[in-house]
């Protein structure tokens, strides 16, 4: 699986406040579309962390990088380009 | 042990709860005056937890015939190492690893517990009879929270239950728990469980600082503070007093220089609800709002909900604290499914 599927399905098996038949699509704002507290946002940052084997650091969280699957999956991308850079 | 609290005892049973070994006679009997051990620490607001290695029926209908089953939470009682014991009641109760104080007979069983874990405190079982003196068993104060709290994750383990039983959307059983949080200023009386508060929870305090019971009297009658304290409850009864909220206020701004809740309300989305209500009283008083935030190594969820919460770094420090702002714009609704309550 693609970076951003990982980081879909992560968060439509999370989100139990959807009925199982909603769409997510990429650049939907997940605070928006339910009531997502920082609980979740803190689930989401480990499931990262851990899934892709980065370390994302406190600058980086931030509202916008954990909005949507597509911002979600432009910060872990940057990140494991960095680690290759390396 | 110096400075640290113990939160939970896990009790081997042969040979340190009781005598003898019940795959070998089931005529054990408890060691003298065991219970009352028990029940002195259960009333300091530690809990019991069982690792043991026997058939858990067997062991289970022994602990009943003694009376004593309901005094532990989450037994392991099984073939596997104690340390994986360990570590699924630390999971069940959601407290750190070095909250845990295991006592055992057998130095193999305390080693193999040590080599995964060396925060665990591992306890010969000779030494029951002493343990309600040792520092690490008396918290400071033992408020009324305390003396509930073994029935509070009772309470909880039948919640879970109910929950995970339930069919339909999670937001139609979340409306039906009837959710209320209490958020009033704190009273003298609230002193003794404030500070605990502050001594217990690590995880979800956002400048790791501990107040003691004189600092938070001062701050009481202090006219630059406010001091909030939290009650949460829902259908199956009170959790009892979880969260904490100080505020240092001046003349155009609030600052939040502390905020704190109870890891065991944390599922409930508490600490997001509880800071938005603190942005819309800000708000609605016409003050600008900052908050501290240090970084404990420990404390990582309190910055997420800072951030998520809206909050920005301003890169300014305020003492040993780095300081955030909200802009007071866009401060997101409470779910509805919580009530929010200001008075009794």
């Amino acid at each position: 699986m693609e970076v951003k599927d990982k980081i879909r399905a992560f968060i439509v098996k999370n989100m139990s406040v959807w009925d199982d038949d909603i769409v997510l699509a990429d650049t939907d704002n997940i605070f928006e579309k339910g009531f997502v507290n920082s609980l979740f946002a803190m689930q989401l940052l480990n499931f990262a962390e851990q899934e892709f084997n980065i370390t994302i650091d406190n600058s980086e969280i931030d509202i916008a990088n954990f909005s949507s699957v597509s911002n979600m999956e432009q910060l872990v991308t940057r990140k494991l380009l960095l680690l290759h850079a390396r | 042990m110096k400075g640290k609290t113990i939160k939970c005892l896990v009790w081997d049973l042969d040979n340190t709860l009781w005598n003898g070994t019940l795959l070998e006679s089931e005529e054990v009997t408890l060691k003298d005056r065991i219970v009352e051990v028990i029940r002195e620490l259960d009333e300091k607001g530690i809990v019991h937890s069982i690792a043991s290695k026997n058939s858990y029926e067997d062991a289970m209908t022994r602990l009943k015939h003694f009376g004593i089953d309901q005094y532990f939470l989450y037994p392991e009682i099984h073939w596997n190492a104690k340390s994986a014991s360990i570590d699924n009641i630390r999971r069940q109760l959601n407290i750190g690893i070095d909250a845990i104080a295991f006592i055992d007979d057998q130095p193999f069983e305390r080693e193999e517990v040590n080599s995964v874990f060396p925060e665990v405190y591992c306890l010969d079982a000779a030494e029951y009879g002493q343990l309600v003196h040792y520092d690490c068993f008396n918290p400071p104060q033992v408020t009324e929270d305390a003396r509930r709290r073994r029935k509070m994750y009772q309470e909880e383990i039948q919640r879970k239950e109910e929950e995970e039983n339930f069919q339909g959307p999670s937001e139609s059983f979340l409306a039906g728990l009837n959710m209320e949080l209490y958020i009033t200023p704190a009273t003298v009386h609230d002193l003794a469980r404030a500070e605990e508060l502050t001594l217990r929870t690590n995880q979800l305090n956002a400048t790791g600082k501990t107040y003691s019971y004189t600092e938070l009297e001062q701050i009481l009658t202090s006219p630059d503070h406010l001091l909030w304290v939290c009650e949460f409850k829902d259908k199956y009864g009170s959790y009892g007093k979880i969260g904490l909220v100080l505020l240092h206020i001046s003349e155009h701004n609030w600052h939040l220089e502390m905020m704190l809740y109870s890891c065991r309300v944390m599922s409930r989305g508490i600490g997001t609800v509880m800071l938005n209500y603190i942005l819309e009283q800000a708000r609605s008083c016409g003050k600008t709002m900052t908050a501290g935030f240090r970084d404990t190594g420990r404390n990582r969820m309190m910055y997420m909900a800072f951030k998520m919460g809206g909050f920005t770094e301003t890169g300014q420090q305020r003492g040993d604290c780095s300081l955030l702002s909200h802009s007071l714009e866009n401060i997101r609704q409470n779910p509805a499914y919580i009530k929010i309550l200001t008075q009794y």
